[in-house]
This record gives C-alpha cells, sequence and structure tokens, in this order.
C-alpha cells in the first residue's frame, strides 16, 4: 500500500469535511445559492482549513528535524522549550514594542524560539546516548521552565489573558486576513526537504558526518533556524500546539524509517492530517462550544509519548 | 602516502601524542595497536581531521590535513563510523548510499547506485538492503558501516576498533575482506586493533604505540616479541609461532 496517495486522499476528505463543519450550518448546495454562505466560506472555513493543514505539516516537519539533530526520538520542539520561547518573545515584544507592526514582534519570537532550541542543544550535548530518556526529561524541565517565566512576566505586565492564546493553540480565531504567516512556515517546512540528506547524515554521528565532507555546525544551524522560524510562525498565529512533532515522526519512522527525503514528506501530510482532524473534533466534541485544538493533541499525543517512552526503554 | 611530522597533541593539559613521525606508503594493512591510552585513537581522528591539529603536520597524497577542503579530503580517505554513533533508523541499502555523499552532495546518480549495489555485494548484504538496520545482527551491522566506506571509494581507510562486539566468525569475515580490499584493489587501510592476534594474522605491517610514542614499528614477525609484550603492554604473555605466525598466548 503506498502511504502517500492514501493520506493525500485523507487530506482531500477531511479538507471536504473541514469546510462544512461548524456552529453555522453550511451546505455544499448553499455555496452556490447563497451568497452569505460562499462569504462564510472564503473568510472563515477556508482559511481556518489551510491554517490546521500549514500548522500541522510545519510542526510535524520541525520535530523531525529536531530530533535528528538532537540524535533522540522523544524531543519536539513546542514541548522543548522553543514554543515556550517564542511566547515569551512575543510577549516581550507587546511589552516592549507596543505599536510595532506583526513582523517586528513575529521576529522576535523567530528569534527568542531560536536562543531557545539552541540553548537546548547545548543543554543535552554532554547527556550520555546511553541514557535516552535523560534528554526528554531535560527538555521537559527547560520548556517547563521558559513557560514558568513567560507566566510570570505575564502576570507581572497583567497579561495572563494574552499568554493564553499563546500558550495554548486554537483555530476558532482564524479568519481571512489572520493566518497568512502560517503560509511561512509552510514554506519553511518544504524548505527543510533540500537540506534532507544532509541532516540525515548527522544521524551517523559528528565524526562520521564531517568525514563524509560534511559541514555539521552549518546544517545544524540551518536545521535549528526552520525549527524556531516554523514553531514562531506557529505560536503567533495560532499558539502552541503539544505532541504533533513527536508522533507524527515517530510514526512515519517506524514504516518508512529516518531517511528524511523519504520521510519528510510523509511526516508532512500525517502532521496536516492529525492537526486538521483534530480541530474537526475541537469544533464537534460540545457544539456549539469550541474545545482548543492544543488540548486534543495535547490528548491524542500524551498517550502514544508515554508508550514510546516506556517501549523506548525497553529497547535500549 | 599518509605523512605525519612531528605530531604533538594535548588534551586538557595532558600529554597524548609526542613528536609522532610516521609514513604510511600507499597499499596494505597497518594494524595500531598498543595498551589503553597509548593514542591510537587520538592519532587516527587526528589523521581523519576529526579533531584539530595542535601542532605537526599531517599530509594526505598532494592534500594538507587541515588546511584542504572537507569534501577533498572525504573523497580521498574514509573513516569507519562507530556502530553505537548511528541513532537513526536507517535501511541497510540507505546507509551504504550515505557513502557516496562526498562524490555526489545527496543527488545520486548511476554511478552512485553502481557503487552502492557492488559495496553491498562485496559485503554480502544485497539481500538485507531493504532491512532496518535494527532488524539486523550486530556483525551485519558492522558489515554495513564498512560497505558504507567502501561505497565511498577513496584510497585510504581508517578503522577505530571495529571488532568490538563482533564473535568471531563476524571479526574474521571482517578482517578477510579488509585484507581482499588491500590485495585486490589497492587500498590503504589504517585499523586500531586491540586483539594482536588479530593484527598479525591479517595486517602486513604493525606500529606499536606506548604513551604518545611509537614504540615499534614493521612487519609482525618482527615487532611482536616478548619484549614487546613487556614493554609495551607490560604483560608477560608469551609469543609462540604456529604455522610460521607470531601468536599471543593469552
Amino acid at each position: 500500500m503506498r502511504p502517500v496517495p492514501l493520506l493525500t486522499a485523507l487530506l482531500m476528505a477531511l479538507a471536504a469535511l473541514s469546510l462544512f463543519t461548524g456552529v453555522s450550518n453550511l451546505t455544499p448546495r448553499a455555496v452556490f445559492t447563497d451568497p452569505e454562505a460562499t462569504r462564510l466560506l472564503l473568510i472563515s472555513r477556508v482559511p481556518r482549513t489551510l491554517a490546521a493543514l500549514l500548522a500541522g505539516c510545519a510542526l510535524a516537519v520541525s520535530g523531525q528535524i529536531m530530533q535528528m539533530l538532537a540524535r533522540n526520538r522523544f524531543v519536539e520542539p513546542m514541548t522543548a522549550g522553543a514554543g515556550q520561547s517564542a511566547a515569551l518573545g512575543v510577549l516581550l515584544a507587546t511589552i516592549l514594542l507596543p505599536g510595532e507592526p506583526i513582523w517586528a514582534k513575529m521576529g522576535l519570537a523567530a528569534g527568542a524560539a531560536l536562543a531557545g532550541s539552541a540553548g537546548l542543544m547545548a543543554l543535552i550535548r554532554p547527556l550520555p546516548p546511553t541514557q535516552p530518556l535523560l534528554v526528554p526529561l531535560v527538555a521537559l524541565v527547560y520548556g517547563g521552565m521558559i513557560g514558568a517565566a513567560v507566566t510570570f512576566v505575564a502576570y507581572q505586565g497583567d497579561l495572563l489573558q494574552y499568554v493564553e492564546v499563546w500558550l495554548t493553540g486554537e483555530l476558532s480565531g482564524v479568519l481571512k486576513g489572520r493566518y497568512e504567516l502560517l503560509w511561512l512556515a509552510g514554506a519553511t517546512a518544504a524548505a527543510t526537504w533540500v537540506i534532507a540528506d544532509r541532516v540525515t547524515l548527522l544521524a551517523l554521528g559528528d565524526a562520521a558526518a564531517r568525514g563524509l565532507g560534511l559541514n555539521v555546525t552549518v546544517v545544524t544551524a540551518a536545521g535549528l533556524a526552520a525549527i524556531s522560524l516554523s514553531t514562531a510562525l506557529v505560536v503567533v498565529t495560532l499558539g502552541a500546539i503539544p505532541f504533533v512533532g513527536l508522533v507524527v515522526p515517530n510514526l512515519v519512522a517506524r514504516h518508512t524509517g529516518d531517511n528524511l527525503r523519504a520521510a519528510l514528506p510523509l511526516t508532512a501530510l500525517t502532521g496536516a492530517a492529525l492537526v486538521l482532524a483534530a480541530d474537526i473534533a475541537a469544533r464537534v466534541i460540545r457544539q456549539p462550544f469550541e474545545i482548543p485544538v492544543a488540548a486534543i493533541t495535547g490528548i491524542l499525543g500524551s498517550m502514544p509519548f508515554l508508550l514510546l517512552l516506556y517501549r523506548g526503554r525497553a529497547r535500549v | 602516502m599518509i605523512s605525519i611530522r612531528n605530531l604533538s597533541h594535548v588534551i586538557d593539559g595532558r600529554p597524548i601524542l609526542h613528536d609522532i613521525t610516521l609514513d604510511l606508503p600507499r597499499g596494505g594493512i597497518t594494524a595500531l595497536i598498543g595498551p589503553n591510552g597509548a593514542g591510537k585513537s587520538t592519532l587516527l581522528s587526528l589523521i581523519a581531521r576529526l579533531t584539530r591539529i595542535q601542532q605537526g603536520q599531517i599530509t594526505v597524497d598532494d592534500l594538507t590535513v587541515g588546511a584542504s577542503s572537507d569534501r577533498d579530503l572525504a573523497q580521498r580517505l574514509a573513516i569507519m563510523p562507530q556502530q553505537a554513533n548511528v541513532s537513526a533508523r536507517l535501511r541497510v541499502g540507505e546507509l551504504v548510499a550515505m557513502g557516496r555523499y562526498p562524490w555526489n552532495r545527496g543527488r545520486p546518480g548511476y554511478e552512485d547506485r553502481a557503487q552502492v549495489a557492488e559495496s553491498l555485494a562485496k559485503f554480502g548484504l544485497t539481500q538485507l538492503a531493504d532491512r532496518f538496520l535494527d532488524q539486523i545482527s550486530g556483525g551485519q551491522r558492522q558489515s554495513a558501516l564498512a560497505a558504507m566506506a567502501h561505497a565511498q571509494g577513496t584510497d585510504y581507510l581508517l578503522l577505530d576498533e571495529p571488532l568490538n562486539n563482533l564473535d568471531i566468525s563476524a571479526a574474521r569475515g571482517l578482517m578477510r575482506l579488509l585484507r581482499d580490499m588491500a590485495d585486490a584493489e589497492g587500498k590503504s587501510i589504517l585499523i586500531v586493533l586491540h586483539d594482536i592476534n588479530y593484527a598479525a594474522a591479517y595486517a602486513d605491517r604493525i606500529v606499536a604505540m606506548a604513551n604518545g610514542r611509537i614504540a615499534a614499528d614493521g612487519a609482525p614477525d618482527g615487532v611482536l616479541t616478548p619484549q614487546l609484550m613487556r614493554d609495551v603492554f607490560s604483560s608477560d604473555a608469551d609469543i609462540i609461532r604456529v604455522n610460521g605466525r607470531p601468536v599471543v598466548v593469552v
């Protein structure tokens, strides 16, 4: 069974479902007869569907790249400091540069995410490879500490409600004109395909990769930059969506392995499908109210995460 | 030829190598032996440019290690990675194909595929090409790493203790393949070995190191003496001859 056509078909079905799922009743027929319905479709449903697809794709791909850079299966940027750092960046931007345009805030968030993920790499580098569970442990504590700093700064600045927006990802606010930054996240994810082979070589260890003539520093820096930019874009536009970057690459690795040139397209499609499905569920479960998509992926993702940790330990 | 001139190296204030001068001409297998901490692995990683040279000079043919580009050196000299370091779930064929990176920068062409197929066949891995590394035995994994280094198509091949964790049949199989690469393909192989008997059986030349210096250098016959065992390894192990070959009695 070829996974790519299968996933593409699944994505199209989910996208169609997503267009006609929501509080206001919208039928395919009405789209062509009722101008109000067409407007709803173009202003709200299409952007929301695209946002879920782009975010899922970016999150899953950056998770896979981070796992290769960290040489560990159990980390993903959203929970390992990059997501929290991006929130800290955009929070500081809100406090310090209130009048600046969105791209300036975005820049600060991406810079903070880069510093956060570079900090994580420096922290986990000395950890012994024989103890793979130390890496996610350190990463979760590290992410938690930055998250606490975010809450503290927000509390001091009376911005706790804003912080909730960045720390808990949801798509109910997505409208035309308010999600377009995610195209950049999708483009960043697509661009990582260019360095896929180089990132895969890192799996041989720094020494062997350099022995093959790879510039390890440049490839690592490029990977971290891509991770940070994607993460920051998703956090600023939708808020943090956890576990997608962890579960999807692990699923794909079981099926296809870690050769990124083959794996990344699958990862992107699977990530998009997961976030879109989670967002449809978020709209349906408590109709007419919505549940943040982050809560759904958190629940859906944490169970496989525990399973992975348990199985990973059995294998090591 | 690999030429090492006046090479000294210090790690954390502790001298590891003292003024080493050594020539490794093309062809044949040279085994580096010596007790733990003698500086064998450091010497190998300096030649392979994995550690920056502090003092002295190493040249590989016309290329100077540290000055020539990584890509040029990667087309001349391959180092076999250690098994424990491969962190990703890769197929055997994908791993071996990585050895072609210095030539194709990740865009394999017809020649690359032909070379990969040849390396897989040489190491008896053709049937396993689509299996993941975590689905094969330790000996097969080691063969896959050796096949990857072979696919790199370099004149020089460096191996750091490749026999670790191999059973006797896998270890002999790997050494025989290296012997064949030296004899049939004219490769120059430098290998760090712990087991002196493997060095005696398969190497053309043995370089024994102790305390960062070269203690003995020559054909196995001349180098392996009870005196060497005492001076270099501080061991009273006896050396006997079996079929005209020196053997350490352990």
